[in-house]
């Protein structure tokens, strides 16, 4: 059996049989503690300076960005983007308990369907997770509040997210993702790092943006936290 | 380094079954010839000079935004090296963990192997047609030929791998396919297979051939039945997969389709996602000089019950194919590789000569280090010659892999089995009798140094030299001043004395 034979084969490269049971303990507890290695200085700043700098990455790599001061003004935000963009007032929005909050009503022309994308939408509003403020990057996790299609499909997407919910480094984000989104010990099926829209630069190596992913990517960024405003 | 004086030879050393028709035909035997038409290659000499600059400015530009890159690296290697020891342990705790996120993992010794393995699967999928994300561990088991003789179509769809399966060419560089087509190759190949669409239209701008390639793919993608995509890394705790895209193509191929197939080498592993995050400070930096890519997505088994979207198969195939044999050799310092390409995008060899002339899957200092060990050195046995030693590649080594170091030992291999040309076999021995012999070897390079000092001292360098023709045919040889080193230290030493 071919996993017999690898396993063989590497196991003569390292002149040893199957790991003694205590090396493979102490292997487990270094999984389980998962200890993290050198994180960059530029993720240790007080609260306002990692928003300015999450805020900063994630437009130097083409995304736009919106403060407002509190949730109840998402959806003016999000019909004063689409309206700037010339885009139409349709949207596929996530399914997240915070989006359905959102005071809607008070935009009657705004058309919102819930769930996954599908082939014609047109502009998504994902609930982002996490900001990572060293690279500028969303955490986006999908599942049954975040559906992963809304992150691919649309040619605009537009993620909301709280300003207290930013960190410095991944390691902070990944934290937060495993005390709140591992059911029964799992990972989510699918988790993504975003940072800015897509492109590709495979013609002539020339930076094009909007390969196959969205080319719009804008984050209305919610100031939730005092320290935060700056 | 590992250093091993018992090396036994494995089967790294035998043609590992990838050989054979197709785009992936190994004609790395031939690299003189090939290098020497890609010289006179005016279309590819054009994309080499206008590329050549770009990757090492940007990537200087990330190293320089970091401070602690240097250390980063340092870890990196420590993070892998401390994986490659313990390689069967953290290889069987991801097989477990992919089984208990509801995924299955297939282990696959050789290219056959793996597939016969994607082809069970799509078959069991009933698929028809497959897309797929770039891949090259998909090269180096040349899917997509296997594919296609068995009624599946694969449609690559990654911009750089789509224009490279219209015009049915391998990928020229392991991270930009393309890196050898100009513009109006692009427009031509678009305009000949997308034969439906007016043929008046106008590429303007590049944006313009992208968009079209976007809306071709888009089709592809919703109707695809499997998706094909590598693996940047697989983590062991958690039993997922990563990949790395800007286009967002790997995202759509991995989770559109009901069936997603992860093809990875056995060395993609790494123990946690911490470790898997250490990696990934160096990865883009290294490749694009970028500090995140677009797209880092961790994809841990089948699509969960609450789940709206998500394929509901999720396999690994897990490929060997020589890298084991590698374990525990002077070469397993090679399976640290992220495959960032930094090597090629500094190597002057490569920047002169481009991807196709070395003839497999993986061109550049580190092919030239992985290929003999995957396919044999009696194939390969010119790519670790192709390399001035200039030490660059090493030197921009995210995983600081001694690359020079491990050609040189390649060239050791050819020399004891005999494979080098008679001609230069003789030399080599010439050569050696006269370096143990101190005295007379002073004396011959003496007079060889004062002879080339002497006829070249007027124009200061050789447009032509006996026995160097090779040499000279694409450059000057400088003229030596027409002393020695030897002669010139011994003096400074006396005067230094006196």
């Amino acid at each position: 059996m071919s996993r017999e034979a690898i396993l063989g084969a590497i196991r003569r490269g390292l002149r040893r049989s199957a790991l003694p049971e205590d090396e493979a303990m102490a292997l487990r507890a270094r999984l389980d503690a998962h200890p993290r290695h050198l994180i960059p200085a530029r993720t240790r700043q007080p609260r306002a300076a990692l928003v300015a700098q999450f805020i900063e990455r994630l437009e130097r790599e083409f995304a736009t960005c919106r403060r407002v001061p509190e949730l109840a003004l998402v959806p003016a935000a999000v019909a004063d983007y689409l309206a700037s963009q010339n885009l139409p007032p349709v949207l596929v929005m996530a399914p997240h308990p915070v989006l359905r909050a959102l005071p809607w009503s008070g935009h009657p022309m705004l058309q919102l369907h819930e769930g996954a994308a599908a082939a014609g939408d047109v502009v998504s509003l994902q609930h982002g997770f996490a900001g990572i403020a060293e690279t500028g990057t969303l955490m986006l996790p999908g599942g049954a509040a975040r559906p992963t299609t809304l992150n691919l499909l649309c040619e605009t997407e537009i993620v909301v997210l709280a300003a207290s919910r930013i960190v410095g480094p991944y390691e902070e984000a990944w934290d937060l993702l495993r005390a709140e989104e591992t059911a029964g010990g799992l990972l989510p099926r699918n988790v993504m790092l975003v940072t800015g829209p897509s492109r590709s630069a495979d013609i002539e190596s020339v930076l094009e943006l909007g390969a196959h992913g969205p080319r719009r990517l804008h984050v209305v960024l919610v100031d939730d936290e005092p320290a935060a405003r700056g | 380094m590992v250093e091993s004086g018992g090396y036994v030879p494995g089967p790294a050393d035998r043609l590992a079954g990838t050989a054979g028709e197709g785009r992936m035909r190994v004609t790395s035997p031939d690299f003189k010839s090939n290098a020497a038409q890609a010289m006179r290659d005016g279309g590819l000499q054009k994309a080499l000079a206008r590329t050549r600059p770009q990757f090492p400015a940007r990537r200087a530009g990330a190293v320089a935004a970091l401070p602690e890159f240097e250390a980063l690296r340092e870890e990196g290697r420590r993070i892998k090296d401390h994986t490659l020891a313990h390689l069967d342990f953290y290889l069987e705790t991801f097989a477990d963990r992919v089984q208990l996120a509801g995924g299955r993992v297939h282990w696959c010794a050789d290219a056959a192997g793996a597939r016969a393995a994607v082809l069970a699967i799509c078959r069991e999928a009933g698929a028809r047609t497959v897309t797929k994300g770039k891949s090259m561990a998909s090269e180096e088991i040349a899917l997509n030929e296997h594919l296609a003789a068995n009624g599946i179509e694969p449609v690559e769809t990654d911009l750089g791998e789509y224009i490279l399966q219209l015009r049915h060419e391998p990928p020229s560089h392991i991270i930009a396919p393309a890196f050898h087509l100009n513009r109006e190759d692009w427009e031509e190949s678009f305009r000949h297979a997308h034969s439906d669409l007016p043929a008046d239209r106008v590429f303007a701008e590049r944006r313009d051939i992208m968009a079209e390639a976007r809306s071709r793919l888009r089709a592809r993608f919703l109707a695809a039945d499997v998706g094909i995509t590598g693996a940047n890394f697989l983590i062991a705790e958690t039993g997922s997969s990563v990949i790395v895209t800007n286009e967002g193509n790997g995202d759509l191929t991995q989770t559109l389709p009901r069936v997603h197939i992860v093809l990875a080498g056995i060395e993609k592993i790494v123990p946690t996602i911490e470790d898997a995050t250490a990696l990934l400070r160096l990865l883009a930096r290294s490749a694009t000089g970028q500090e995140a890519s677009v797209y880092t997505t961790f994809s841990t088994g089948a699509r969960r019950t609450a789940d709206p979207d998500g394929p509901a198969e999720y396999h690994v195939v897990l490929i060997d194919n020589g890298r084991s044999a590698m374990v525990g050799t002077p070469f397993q310092d090679m399976l640290r590789c992220i495959r960032c390409a930094a090597c090629l995008n500094h190597c002057p060899v490569y920047a002169t000569v481009g991807g196709h002339s070395y003839g497999w899957v993986y061109p550049g200092p580190m092919g030239s280090v992985l290929t003999p060990a995957l396919i044999g050195i009696e194939q390969a046995r010119h790519l670790p010659n192709a390399s001035t030693f200039c030490g660059k590649c090493e030197s921009v080594c995210p995983m600081k892999i001694p690359l020079p170091n491990m050609m040189r030992h390649w060239r050791e291999r050819e020399f004891e089995r005999h494979l080098s040309p008679v001609a230069q076999r003789r030399n080599l021995a010439l050569w050696a009798w006269l370096a143990r012999r101190p005295a007379l070897y002073r004396a011959a390079t003496r007079a060889a140094m004062a002879a080339l000092g002497l006829f070249g001292r007027r124009r200061g360098r050789f447009r032509r030299l006996p026995l160097a023709g090779g040499w000279t045919e694409g450059r000057d040889l400088p003229a030596p001043e027409g002393e020695t080193f030897f002669a010139r230290y011994a003096r400074a030493q006396r005067r230094g004395a006196a």
